[in-house]
C-alpha cells in the first residue's frame, strides 16, 4: 500500500473544506492548555500560526533563528497579496483565483488545498486590516488593488513596494501579544538541529542556542515547520543569507517524504549579477511589471555597442527595440507567469541581444510609463524600488532604463504533506513555502504571501486539532526519555564530525561551486546528460566537502562558519534530490524546463499521460538513492490543457 | 565606473558578552566599488579562514534593506557614510583608495554586544509585546472594506510602518533613546481606526516598557531622524508625546 494518502475530504471541491471544518475533531479549552506545540519559523506562515494556536490556547513555543521573529525573509516580499475579493469588480471569483492558480502552476498542485487556498484569501485581507496593516487605499478610502502575472483581473492588495514587510510585521505584532500574555514561548537565535520521533509521532526537537552553542531539548504534542524554501541551494538567490533547507532535511531524515524538489521559481525581474564576490541577488518587484516594459535590442551590432558601453539604451529607437513578451504573448504581455518570462528572457541572452557588460541582463522600461502617468506617479508607486535599485546600481532608474535577469527566488517543491497540511510522520506538519502543496511547479506572484498566511492563520489552527484531539491524554513527557538523548546523541557526534575534517576550503567556496553546477546544470534549462553530470558534480562536491572544509574555532559559543557548514551540508543533498528529481521527471512544466520537451514556439511541453504525479522521495541512508514515491494528481473541476498566455 | 580599492579595517573584535572587547586592524585588497560593504566584510572572512583566524561575526540576513537585521556603526555613523541605506545597502564606491574604516557595533546601554559586532535587540520585541499591536484574534473581524480610512492617514500609517527595527536611531542617540522607534509604531496604529482603539493603552505600556529596558529621555536633537535608513520621521516623536499626555491626562 502506498505510503501516500492525502486525505482529501469528500465531497464536491467547493464544500470539501466546510465539510472537513463542520466534521473534523476539536479540542475543548481547558484541555487546549495542556497540550504543546513547537513552532519552527517565524516567517508569516510561522508566525501566523503561533499567533492563531496561542490565541486559541495552546502552549507554543517558537523558535527562529534570528534575534527577532520580525526578521524572517517573508519580509523582503514586495509586491502584494492576493484575494478574490473582486472590490474591482473586474469578473474576479473565488474559483478564478483557485483556477488561475492551477494553471498558473501548470497543472501540478493538488486541486483541493488549491480551492482552500483560494476560500480563506478573503479571510486573510480582513484579518490584515483588522491588525492595523496599513494596505494602499484609494481616495474614496478603499482598498486598491494591481495587477500581478497570470492573471488578467487585479486582485493584488499591496502596501507599497514592502507588502511582505507590514503583514508580517502584522503577524509578528500578534505573535508578540500571545508572548505578553504568556502563551507563547520565544526562542530567538535557535536553530533546529533534529527532530525527535518517539512511538512514530513527532515529539519534539533537538535546537542549538546560536550564542552559546548549546544544545537544547523541547517537548511537544506536535510540531510545525515553517522554515521557508531553499532557494539558497543556487548560492546567489534572491533568498536571506540565513535562509537555509536543513529543518526540512531533518525531516526527510526522519521519514517525512520530500516532494517535487526540482520544483523552483526562478524571477524574471532581478539585478544582474556584478561579480565573484556578490553574496546574494535583490529581486525587483513583479509589480514593476504593471508599468515597466522588457526589452532587448532589435539588432545585435546594437546589443553588441551597449555590451561595450559604446551606447546607451536612451540613443536606440522605438522601432529598434525588441518588446520581445508584448510581441510573443500579446494577451499578457509584460505580465506572463513568470517561468514563461525568465525563460523567454534568456532567450534574448542566449541568441546575443543580452545587454550590460557581460550580455546577461535585459531592459525593464517605464519611459512610455512616465510619459502617460508623470513621474510622481510612478514615484508613488515604485518609489522604494527605485531608490534600492539606484544605490546597489549607482543608475537612476527614472532616466535609464533598469537592468533585469533571472534568478532563484522561490521552491515550490518542499516537504510532503497532505490535506491537513501533515507529513507522512503523524504530528510533523510543514506550512508556507517549507512545504509543497499549492504551487504546483510554478507559483504565481502574490501567492506566497497568501499561502503563508492562509496555513498560518486559516488551515493549520483547524487541521492540527484533528490530530491533538487524539492526544489529549497523552502527558507531557520528559526530555530524559531514550528517544531526546539518541538524538542528542548524533547530533552532537555531526557537529564534532564536522569541527574535525580540519580541512582546507571555506565553506562559502564549496557553496558557490555547488551553487555554480545547480544553476549551469538544474536552472532555468535542464537536459538528461547535463542532469547527470551535475549528480556525479554534487557527488564531488559532497566528498570534498566531508573531507576539505574548514571551520575556525569549536562547538561552544557563536561559530558562524560552523552554523554555515552545518547548512552547506544538507543543501549539498538538497542539490541532489533537485537534481534527481528533476532528471526522473522526463517532462516540462511550469519551472521545469527540460530542453527535450518544448513545443516549437519554445513553450513548455508536458507529457500528461506520464506524469500527472506529485514526486515524493523517501530517505533510504547516506549515499543511498532515495525511493520514489507518486501521488496521482487527479483533476476533477478543471481540464489540463497547455498553458496558453498568447 | 567600477574600479578595485585597498582599504585598511579597524574592527571591534569582542569574543562573547562578557570577554573584553578590542579593535583590530585587517587590511583587505582589490575591493571592487561596485561591491557592497558586506560583501566586502565577505572577503575579509575568507581571508581570515584561509589564515585559520576565527571570521568577525556581524548581523546580517536579507541584504536588500529590510529585514532591519544588519546594523553597524562605520566611521562613527550607523548604517554608514550613505544616506537612507542600511549597512548591507552601502557600497564601497563610498570609500576611497587606501582609506582606514572604523567598523563598532551599535552602543548602547539597552543593546549589549553578544560577540564581536552583534548586539542584542530584544529589548524592541519587548517594547512591541508591550502594546506594539491591535488586540484581535484570529478569525471574526469585519470586512476589510467596512472601514473607509482617508488616504492620506492610509499613506502617513505606511511611512511609520516602515521601521525596520534595526536600532540605528537608538545608536545614533546621545542618551540611548527609542523614541523613534516606538513612537513610529504608535503613530502607525493611531492613524488608523482599527488601532485608535486602544490608543491611549498602548502609549503609556510602550513608554512604560521603554523606560523600564534601560533605553535613555529623549531632549529632541534629531540625530535618530539622519541615521534613520527609513527616514522615520520626528513627526512621530511629536505625536507619540500628544498621545501619551493626553493619555495620562485622561488617568
Amino acid at each position: 500500500m502506498s505510503k501516500l494518502n492525502a486525505r482529501i475530504p469528500e465531497g464536491p471541491l467547493a464544500q470539501k473544506w466546510t465539510n472537513y471544518k463542520d466534521h473534523q475533531k476539536l479540542v475543548n479549552p481547558s484541555n487546549k492548555r495542556k497540550l504543546d506545540v513547537i513552532i519552527v519559523g517565524t516567517g508569516l506562515a510561522g508566525a501566523s500560526a503561533a499567533a492563531s494556536l496561542g490565541e486559541m490556547g495552546f502552549n507554543v513555543k517558537s523558535f527562529t533563528i534570528q534575534d527577532s521573529p520580525r526578521r524572517a525573509h517573508s519580509i523582503a516580499a514586495q509586491g502584494g497579496i492576493n484575494a478574490a475579493k473582486n472590490y474591482p469588480n473586474d469578473g474576479d471569483s473565488v474559483f478564478r483565483l483557485f483556477y488561475d492558480t492551477i494553471k498558473g502552476g501548470d497543472y501540478r498542485a493538488r486541486e483541493a488545498n488549491v480551492h482552500r487556498l483560494a476560500e480563506v484569501s478573503n479571510d486573510i485581507i480582513d484579518q490584515c486590516v483588522a491588525q492595523g496593516v496599513p494596505f494602499a487605499r484609494e481616495y474614496g478610502g478603499l482598498l486598491d488593488n494591481r495587477s500581478f502575472g497570470g492573471a488578467q483581473v487585479s486582485r493584488t492588495f499591496y502596501a507599497k513596494g514592502q507588502t511582505g514587510q507590514q503583514l508580517l510585521l502584522g503577524a509578528y505584532q500578534a505573535l508578540m501579544r500571545q508572548v505578553n500574555l504568556g502563551s507563547v514561548t520565544l526562542h530567538t537565535r535557535t536553530e533546529l538541529v533534529d527532530i525527535v520521533i518517539v512511538d512514530g509521532k513527532a515529539r519534539g526537537i533537538i535546537a542549538r542556542d546560536l550564542v552559546t552553542g548549546e544544545l537544547q531539548r523541547h517537548f511537544a504534542h506536535a510540531v510545525v515547520l515553517a522554515t521557508g524554501g531553499y532557494g539558497n541551494t543556487f548560492f546567489l538567490s534572491t533568498n536571506a543569507m540565513g535562509s537555509n533547507g536543513s529543518a526540512v532535511i531533518k525531516a526527510y531524515h526522519k521519514g517525512a517524504m520530500f516532494a517535487n524538489p526540482c520544483y523552483a521559481q526562478i524571477h524574471p525581474t532581478c539585478i544582474p549579477v556584478h561579480g565573484e564576490n556578490q553574496s546574494k541577488l535583490t529581486l525587483m518587484s513583479e509589480s514593476l511589471r504593471n508599468d515597466g516594459r522588457i526589452w532587448v535590442p532589435k539588432k545585435k551590432e546594437d546589443a553588441e555597442a551597449i555590451r561595450a558601453g559604446k551606447m546607451k539604451p536612451t540613443q536606440i529607437a522605438e522601432d529598434d527595440r525588441d518588446y520581445y513578451l508584448e510581441r510573443r504573448y500579446p494577451a499578457f504581455g509584460n505580465l506572463v507567469p513568470r517561468d514563461v518570462a525568465s525563460r523567454a528572457a534568456k532567450e534574448r541572452c542566449d541568441a546575443g541581444f543580452g545587454v550590460g557588460a557581460t550580455g546577461l541582463a535585459v531592459y525593464l522600461d517605464f519611459k512610455s510609463s512616465i510619459e502617460r502617468l508623470g513621474q510622481k506617479t510612478i514615484e508613488a508607486r515604485y518609489g522604494n524600488l527605485f531608490q534600492m535599485y539606484e544605490k546597489i546600481v549607482d543608475e537612476n532608474p527614472y532616466e535609464t532604463p533598469m537592468m533585469i535577469y533571472p534568478a532563484i527566488h522561490y521552491t515550490m517543491g518542499g516537504i510532503w504533506v497532505d490535506y491537513e497540511l501533515q507529513t507522512t510522520i503523524p504530528g510533523l506538519f510543514a506550512a508556507g513555502e517549507a512545504n509543497f502543496s499549492d504551487h504546483g511547479a510554478n507559483r504565481l506572484g502574490a501567492s506566497a504571501l497568501m499561502q503563508g498566511l492562509a496555513d498560518g492563520y486559516f488551515v493549520l489552527p483547524y487541521t492540527i486539532q484533528n490530530y491533538l484531539a487524539d492526544d489529549i491524554a497523552v502527558k507531557r513527557m520528559t526530555t530524559n526519555e531514550p528517544e531526546f538523548t539518541e538524538a542528542e546523541k548524533a547530533v552532537k557526534a555531526r557537529f564534532e564530525k564536522l569541527m574535525n575534517i580540519k580541512g582546507n576550503r571555506s565553506v562559502d567556496s564549496l557553496h558557490k561551486e555547488l551553487g555554480l553546477v545547480m544553476w549551469d546544470f538544474v536552472g532555468m534549462g535542464r537536459n538528461k546528460e547535463g542532469l547527470q553530470d551535475a549528480i556525479d558534480k554534487i557527488a564531488a562536491i559532497k566528498k570534498e566537502f566531508w573531507s576539505n572544509v574548514r571551520i575556525p574555532g569549536n562547538t561552544t559559543g557563536m561559530n558562524i562558519e560552523l552554523e554555515k557548514a552545518s547548512r552547506l551540508a544538507d543543501f549539498i543533498e538538497i542539490g541532489d534530490l533537485m537534481a534527481r528529481d528533476a532528471l526522473n521527471r522526463d517532462e516540462s512544466c511550469g519551472g521545469h524546463f527540460r530542453e527535450e520537451y518544448q513545443t516549437p514556439e519554445g513553450e513548455a511541453l508536458r507529457q500528461d499521460d506520464k506524469f500527472a504525479y506529485v514526486s515524493c522521495w523517501e530517505f533510504k541512508g547516506n549515499d543511498v538513492t532515495p525511493e520514489l514515491h507518486k501521488e496521482a494528481l487527479v483533476y476533477e473541476s478543471v481540464k489540463m490543457v497547455q498553458r496558453n498566455y498568447k | 565606473m567600477e574600479k578595485n580599492i585597498n582599504i585598511t579595517l579597524k574592527v571591534w573584535r569582542q569574543n562573547g558578552a562578557k570577554a573584553k572587547g578590542r579593535f583590530e586592524t585587517y587590511k583587505v585588497d582589490n575591493v571592487s566599488t561596485g561591491s557592497s560593504f558586506l560583501e566586502m566584510l565577505d572577503m575579509l572572512n575568507e581571508q581570515l579562514i584561509n589564515e585559520n583566524k576565527e571570521p568577525v561575526a556581524f548581523d546580517h540576513d536579507c541584504r536588500e534593506g529590510i529585514c532591519g537585521m544588519c546594523s553597524l556603526y562605520i566611521n562613527g555613523r550607523p548604517h554608514g557614510p550613505d544616506d537612507d541605506v542600511t549597512t548591507c545597502q552601502l557600497h564601497m564606491r563610498k570609500f576611497k583608495d587606501g582609506q582606514t574604516i572604523t567598523i563598532e557595533p551599535w552602543r548602547s546601554a539597552a543593546f549589549p554586544v553578544i560577540h564581536d559586532l552583534i548586539v542584542d535587540r530584544r529589548a524592541f520585541d519587548k517594547i512591541i509585546a508591550a502594546g506594539g499591536y491591535v488586540s484581535v484574534n484570529t478569525g471574526g473581524v469585519p470586512d476589510a472594506n467596512a472601514i473607509a480610512i482617508p488616504k492620506p492617514d492610509a499613506d502617513e500609517a505606511m511611512d511609520s510602518a516602515s521601521c525596520i527595527g534595526c536600532g540605528a536611531c537608538v545608536a545614533a542617540c546621545k542618551n540611548g533613546s527609542a523614541m523613534l522607534f516606538v513612537s513610529a509604531k504608535v503613530s502607525q496604529l493611531a492613524l488608523l481606526p482599527q488601532g485608535r482603539v486602544e490608543g491611549a493603552r498602548r502609549a503609556k505600556a510602550m513608554v512604560a516598557k521603554m523606560d523600564e529596558l534601560g533605553f535613555g529621555n529623549c531632549t529632541n536633537t534629531g540625530a535618530c531622524e539622519v541615521e534613520c535608513p527609513k527616514n522615520i520621521s520626528l513627526s512621530n516623536i511629536a505625536r507619540l508625546n500628544r498621545e501619551f499626555l493626553c493619555a495620562k491626562l485622561q488617568d
